[in-house]
Order: structure tokens, then C-alpha cells, then sequence
């Protein structure tokens, strides 16, 4: 029973880390906070659903989608929301304001084209649970953790080993620094925002097959990755797996050993203290005064 | 038919007082929550309990509520306010979701999500009135103090302001703290306006309408967050059909990215409307038909 709860946390916690990875790359870079993370989520979810229902019935297929359609929308709002204040070198919490008011638009546009009904997808996930030292796991639940756990490691992979990797490592010390060195920084801005959405996407359509498709999926799951990167400390990628992590396992748990009303409480709270105790997260890097 | 309008009225003049307080908070120094609709909660429950179950008079009731308010919000300002980054904002996020949270979680005492019922009436728009008009004149007292000026400074530059000794942290947590009396006296008065509460109406959804407002009106305009509060608050009232709800949304979303890409201070600027400056304006006005374009 414990073992197959922690299996069940792993899967959650694999997901809400795919989408902690993309608040803390783009903290990481910008040094804000991308309130208009939410939406790619959503959009991922739904992507997968019409693909399914008027495409192919391929899940595998879908989630590919999945990914292309939200990696694209992180790109337009970073166009189209955020690159001219950025380049007005803004103050950051116009940046802020910016991602609430795309997000708060996206979510409602969502509502008036999809209604709020909640979507199943159209695939069968083979129901059969698959046994391993007496315990049994939902096949759902191991296609999550797995597909996850390879996401993760390839943006690890891509973040150590590339070029573009380096760059973006050494940018997030000082973008400016970075850019006088003669780093594209708007093209790095771009390749981050790009990794975030895909990852979002995919997100998305793992949290579709697991809890259906609707239009506040996206609000609800990304405040729980916000909760994962800050518990990890906000901008550090292995910090933000690490949270989503404990989250998710603390989740699953204190729902199959308490109530799951009190889970979201645990979630928030846990946040709250932890800001309290320890605001630099478990892994988190400086956050003095800096000028 | 008048006694709706009025309800819409009181209910606008509540809502105000919760967008003035953030108007100092977002506006004049800078800093952004995305939780402020849990203050509310926190000053709408504490006055409706204490009036409810202990029979206390309103006043000490909504006294109460905004104390109770101010002290939850130093509690969390006072950590976070110190830290370069969002842990603020942060912070607002966790506040405001756990207070819904636990509101919903304790039907014993809050009633739970189906909400509290018998709250002693009180809040006619006279009082509303009258507390709207003293909230003002107090906020427009403190902005041109030497204390409001700080909080200014500390919006537009805190290294400057750090640097000619204005107290950083101290004048965000006086902002924080105006903001979450204010929004526990506006939660107080709608408890009793309403007579009725749910945790419903203390989502996210309130915290960014309450945001987006002042952001609409302009930062640094008091007035802007006025006109801004008497335009958007009844808007709802008058737009009730069909997905409208959803499309007023969309709307003020993209209304806030516009306006914050193509003109930060928002409608009024950080100008202020008065008497003094239409007359200022109509006599430009004048003098530029009488000159022609050149000044």
C-alpha cells in the first residue's frame, strides 16, 4: 500500500516538476516570475483531446502535438506580452501584471471556446493494473513517471552538454554580462520560453489522460509547480525537481492517509512555512539585496 | 428598482475601499499581490463570527476585522518584504489560497463552502458612504505626507531611495499593512452588506480583478483608482447575460497587457483630478485655439 502510494507521488510529482522547470528556467534567466505559464498547460491538455478525438488515436501522437502547439504559444506571448518590456528593461512588476492579464484572458477565452465540461480522452489505457512485488500500479501511472523522468533528464542533458545549454547557464548570473560577451540573449530568451512551453505541453497532456481535460486544469496544477520551484528554491532547475517531488509524494500521501482536502491545504501551507523558515527553497542560490 | 441601484452603489463603494488599499500598495509603492482577496476573507469572517456567535456590536466587529487583517498580513510582509525577488508576491499567493482553503475545510465554524448565514445586517450606503469619503481623505492625506513620499520613492527606485536613507523594507510593510486593514475593513462591510458569505467569493479571481483595476486606473493616481473603481465594479451588474461574464474578462485582460506595454501609468497617469487642474486644462485648451498649435 506505501510503496504503491509513493509510486502514485512519483507520477504526480514527475508531472508538477515538468511544469516547476519552466518557472524556474525563464526565474532563472529574467528574474520573474511567468504568471502566463498556466495557459500551456491548459492548451496542452486541450491539444491532445482534439487531436485524439479528430485526428489519429494515437496518445503518443498527441502528446507530440501536445507539446508543438504549447511550445509555440510560450513563444507568442513571449513576442507578443513580454519582449517589448523586456527590451524597455522594465520594471518587474510590469512583467508580473503582464503574465496576469494573458493568463487571465487565455483562461476565459478558453472557457468561451471549449465550456467548462470536462474532457476524457478517447484512448483506453489498458485498465489492467501491473503487478510488481505484490503491489499494483495503475499503467497510467508508469507511463507518466516514465515519460517524465525522460523529459527531465533530456533538458538536464541539453542545460550540461550544448552550447546553447552553457549559454543559457551563463546568462542566468547576469544577462547583461552575458549579452556584452556577444551571447544572443533574445535568442536564448526565445529557447527557454520554447523549453518551458514544450514542457507545459506535455505536461498537460499527461495530466489530461490522469485527470481529464478542463479549463482551470492548467490554474490549479501550475500553482502546485509554483509551490515545487519556490520549495526548491526559485530559479534552480534540480531544486525545482526536487520540490515537485516531495510535493507530490506529500500530496498523495497526506490524500491516502488523511483526507484529500486537506492536500491543497498541505500544498499552500507548506509554502507559507517555507517562506517562513527557509525562502531560498532547498537548493536556492542568493537572494540578498543585489542592486 | 432605486433600492437596486443603491445595493449597487453600497456594493461598489465596499468594493473601492479594497482597491484603494491596493492602490497604495500596487500603485504608490510597487509591489504586486496576487492574494489580497484573502485579506477580505479574513476581515469578512473575523466580524461576521465575532458578531454572529458573541452578539458584539458591528463597529468592534469591523474594528476586529481590520485588525485581524493587519496582523496576518505584517506576519507574512514582514518575512518576505526583506528578500530581492518574488517572495513576496509568493507569499500573497500562499496566503490568499490557504485562507480560502481553510475556510472551506472548517464547516464547523465558517459554514464551509455552502457559506455562513445570519450575519447581522448593517453597512447602509450612507455608512459606506461616509467610510469611502474618510478612507479618501486620510490615503490623500498620507500620499503627501513625508511617509507616503517614501513609499513613492521606494516605487521608483529602491537603490536611490535606499541610498538617501528612506527605510526600504520598513515603507513596503507600511504599504502591505494599510493595504490589508483596508482590505479587511471592505471584507467587514460586505460581510454585513451581504448578510451571507461563501469562500467562493474570495477566489484568485477577485485578488487579480482587485489588481487589474488599479493597474486600469493608473499607478500613482488615487483619483485614477477611484474613476477606475466606479467604471469596472458595477460593470458586472449591468452585464448580466449570457458568457458576457467570461467576455468582460478577456477583455480586461487584454485591456491590462495593452496598457501596460503602450502606457505603464495607466488611464490617469500618476496625475490626480481635482477642480484646480480642469480649470488648469480648459485654460490650455483655450489659449491653444487662440495661438493656434504653437505654444
Amino acid at each position: 500500500m506505501f510503496f504503491q502510494q509513493v509510486i502514485n507521488g512519483l507520477s504526480v510529482g514527475g508531472i508538477y516538476a515538468l511544469m516547476a522547470v519552466g518557472y524556474s528556467l525563464i526565474y532563472s534567466l529574467l528574474n520573474f516570475t511567468n504568471f502566463a505559464h498556466s495557459i500551456t498547460v491548459t492548451i496542452g491538455a486541450f491539444a491532445t483531446f482534439y487531436f485524439l478525438t479528430e485526428l489519429f488515436e494515437n496518445i503518443y501522437a498527441g502528446i507530440l502535438f501536445a507539446i508543438v502547439v504549447a511550445g509555440i504559444l510560450a513563444i507568442l506571448i513571449q513576442i507578443l506580452g513580454y519582449s517589448v518590456l523586456l527590451k524597455k528593461n522594465a520594471q518587474r512588476i510590469y512583467l508580473l501584471i503582464t503574465g496576469l492579464g494573458i493568463s487571465t484572458m487565455c483562461d476565459n477565452l478558453v472557457i468561451i471556446s471549449f465550456t467548462s465540461r470536462f474532457r476524457v480522452y478517447p484512448v483506453n489505457f489498458s485498465t489492467k493494473a501491473i503487478n510488481v512485488f505484490g503491489a499494483t500500479f495503475g499503467t497510467i501511472d508508469l507511463i507518466i513517471l516514465a515519460v517524465s523522468a525522460v523529459a527531465l533528464i533530456l533538458v538536464q542533458l541539453f542545460i550540461k552538454k550544448s552550447r546553447a545549454g552553457l549559454a543559457i547557464r551563463g546568462a542566468s548570473f547576469s544577462l547583461e554580462t552575458a549579452s556584452i560577451m556577444g551571447i544572443n540573449t533574445q535568442k536564448l530568451i526565445m529557447i527557454v520560453f520554447l523549453i518551458a512551453g514544450a514542457l507545459a505541453g506535455l505536461a498537460g497532456a499527461l495530466l489530461g489522460a490522469k485527470y481529464t481535460a478542463y479549463p482551470a486544469l492548467g490554474t490549479n496544477m501550475a500553482n502546485k509547480a509554483f509551490i515545487s520551484s519556490v520549495v526548491g528554491g526559485l530559479g534552480s532547475i534540480t531544486g525545482a525537481v526536487i520540490g515537485a517531488l516531495i510535493l507530490g509524494i506529500g500530496e498523495v500521501l497526506i490524500s491516502g492517509y488523511l483526507s484529500s482536502a486537506m492536500r491543497d491545504i498541505f500544498s499552500y501551507t507548506l509554502l507559507v512555512i517555507i517562506l517562513f523558515v527557509k525562502p531560498s527553497g532547498l537548493m536556492g542560490v542568493d537572494i540578498g539585496d543585489r542592486a | 428598482m432605486l433600492e437596486y441601484w443603491l445595493g449597487v452603489a453600497t456594493l461598489t463603494g465596499i468594493y473601492m475601499i479594497a482597491v484603494l488599499g491596493m492602490s497604495v500598495l500596487t500603485g504608490f509603492t510597487g509591489l504586486f499581490s496576487v492574494g489580497h482577496a484573502g485579506f477580505m476573507a479574513i476581515g469578512a469572517y473575523t466580524s461576521a463570527l465575532l458578531t454572529k456567535t458573541y452578539g458584539i456590536p458591528n463597529i468592534f466587529g469591523v474594528i476586529s476585522a481590520m485588525a485581524a487583517a493587519l496582523i496576518v498580513g505584517l506576519l507574512i510582509g514582514y518575512p518576505t518584504l526583506k528578500l530581492k525577488g518574488d517572495y513576496f508576491v509568493i507569499a500573497t499567493l500562499g496566503i490568499g489560497q490557504a485562507t480560502k482553503l481553510i475556510i472551506e475545510n472548517l464547516p464547523g465554524i465558517t459554514g464551509g463552502a455552502r457559506g455562513l448565514t445570519g450575519i447581522p445586517p448593517g453597512s447602509s450606503f450612507l455608512t459606506v458612504l461616509i467610510i469611502v469619503v474618510v478612507v479618501i481623505w486620510i490615503l490623500r492625506n498620507f500620499l503627501r505626507s513625508k511617509q507616503g513620499r517614501n513609499c513613492v520613492a521606494v516605487r521608483e527606485d529602491e537603490l536611490a531611495a535606499a541610498s538617501i536613507g528612506t527605510k526600504v523594507a520598513s515603507y513596503k510593510l507600511l504599504a502591505m499593512g494599510i493595504s490589508c486593514a483596508l482590505c479587511g475593513l471592505s471584507g467587514a462591510l460586505l460581510a454585513h452588506f451581504m448578510q451571507y458569505l461563501s469562500p467562493s467569493m474570495f477566489s484568485i479571481v477577485k485578488s487579480d480583478e482587485l489588481v487589474m483595476t488599479v493597474i486600469l486606473g493608473g499607478t500613482g493616481s488615487l483619483t485614477g483608482s477611484i474613476v477606475a473603481s466606479l467604471i469596472l465594479i458595477p460593470l458586472p451588474e449591468v452585464l448580466r447575460f449570457g458568457a458576457v461574464q467570461e467576455w468582460r474578462m478577456v477583455f480586461y485582460g487584454l485591456l491590462v497587457v495593452l496598457v501596460i506595454i503602450f502606457r505603464p501609468s495607466g488611464l490617469m497617469g500618476n496625475r490626480e483630478f481635482s477642480i484646480a487642474g480642469l480649470r488648469r486644462f480648459f485654460e490650455n485648451m483655450r489659449l491653444r485655439m487662440k495661438h493656434g498649435r504653437a505654444k
